[in-house]
């Protein structure tokens, strides 16, 4: 069997699919556009207490915990399921939150600091 | 003792020293480390800052010793940026003092971010007083290892997370930790397996034993909401209830504080390092900076405290008499 196909002919699918293509990459490209600025959050540490205290962040978030006091604090999850190192004035800890849920946190060295994190 | 040295005070509560309650009594800021005898059973504290000298009269107790706290060796924030050298003044005290100690109680946060040239200071400046020093940990002593060279630097012999007792001239020194495995929210906590440890510990005393228990965070409700107390310190206390003189000796707090409750005296040492607010007057219990020229006045300068419950400490002379 000869398949007989004009080139006019083949460029309409192919051309569709082409913009298909284009356009599905295009906003699954909106889509990430979208989330960007939430995908990073900071939290201060001032005065002995997390500010804010109670964030909300959709999943992938990154948050950055910084340390502005005089005084060294932690930045330790509840469950243990993320621990900072001891944040000296200005230094920073990150975590990426990649499942939903809740994760309430404080700080191992001054425990009356408590926050919490909902990854939504 | 009859004679009231030039700052000494003298608490007297209600004339039975048994059921005066919630007495809490902010004092000043001391940064020289505290000279305690042990006299007839009955605990007084000096300041080192050579104004309140108990002198060789008073001197003549059973047993001396000094109490140091919170050198938070390695801080250079502005409330302090020399904390070496606040520190060496109050070495220089303790090796000026004309009541000599026969050791040292350092009660806990030596270094500031538990780094070893931190702790390697601290224990250089101590060895020119050539006297033992007695270490308890604060919760700056076990960042990142959960204590793992704090008890390699001093936990020689001890029990657990670094508690041990110890006897001098006949009185029962008790060292317990209260900074280990802190809950979110929560308070100091000794935990159950060291509070047995306490009561095995102290059970075959004689109730007319003199005994000082030493810990950095208060073992007492001095503020909740800072976290200056101790969620379970209630619990190890009453296994001390048979004891005529217990006397609780913190730090943590970066202040003197002193409260009588029943046969127990509790007292929290300056800090060697910079001062912290009084409870709740401040918004948090942050370093509270003092203008430069006057910090030394502020670690150096102060009241000096003796504390007696007199009636029921008299209780505990004479039967130890």
């Amino acid at each position: 069997m000869r398949i007989c196909v004009s080139v006019a002919r083949l460029a309409v699918p192919v051309l569709t699919a082409a913009i298909l293509l284009f356009s599905a990459a295009k906003s699954s490209m909106v889509v990430k556009a979208q989330q960007a600025p939430a995908a990073s959050m900071e939290v201060k540490i001032d005065n002995f207490s997390f500010g804010p205290a109670a964030i909300t962040v959709p999943v992938g978030t990154t948050v950055t915990w910084i340390n502005r006091d005089d005084i060294p604090h932690t930045v330790v999850s509840d469950d243990k399921i993320f621990k900072s190192r001891v944040l000296d004035t200005d230094e920073k800890f990150s975590y990426t939150f990649s499942k939903p849920g809740t994760y309430p946190y404080f700080c191992s060295v001054h425990p009356k600091m408590t926050g919490k994190v909902v990854v939504q | 003792m009859t004679e009231k040295k030039k700052d000494e005070i003298l608490y007297d509560h209600n004339h039975d020293g048994i059921d005066r309650r919630g007495f809490l009594k902010c004092m000043a800021w001391a940064g020289t480390g505290t000279l305690c005898l042990m006299q007839g059973g009955v605990l007084k504290s000096f300041a080192l800052d050579g104004t309140s000298d108990p002198g060789a009269a008073a001197a003549k107790g059973e047993l001396s010793f000094v109490q140091l706290s919170d050198s938070h060796m390695g801080f250079n924030k502005p409330a302090n940026t020399d904390v070496a050298a606040t520190f060496q003044a109050a070495i220089d005290k303790v090796n000026g003092s004309s009541t000599p100690p026969e050791f040292l109680l350092h009660t806990g946060d030596i270094s500031h971010l538990s780094k070893p040239e931190e702790f390697d200071a601290v224990d250089q400046m101590l060895k020119s007083t050539g006297k033992e020093t007695f270490f308890v940990p604060g919760e700056h002593d076990m960042l990142n290892d959960d204590g793992k060279q704090f008890m390699e630097r001093y936990g020689k012999g001890s029990k657990g997370s670094g508690w041990y007792s110890f006897d001098k001239k006949g009185v029962h020194f008790v060292g317990l930790v209260n900074v280990m495995n802190l809950k979110a929210g929560g308070l100091g906590s000794l935990g159950h397996e060291q509070i047995e440890w306490l009561e095995d510990d102290v059970k075959h005393l004689k109730s007319s034993t003199p005994i000082v228990v030493f810990a950095h965070i208060p073992l007492w409700s001095v503020y909740p909401e800072w976290g200056w107390g101790t969620e379970d310190s209630a619990q190890a206390l009453a296994y001390l209830k048979k004891f005529g003189s217990v006397t609780v000796l913190n730090g943590h707090i970066h202040q003197i504080m002193q409260k009588v409750e029943g046969n127990v005296t509790f007292h929290t040492a300056a800090s060697t390092a910079f001062p912290q607010p009084e409870p709740g007057k401040a918004p948090s219990p942050g370093p509270m900076k003092v203008p430069a020229e006057q910090l030394r006045s502020y670690l150096g300068v102060t009241n000096v405290n003796s504390v007696q419950g007199q009636h029921a400490l008299a209780v505990v002379d004479s039967k130890l008499g």
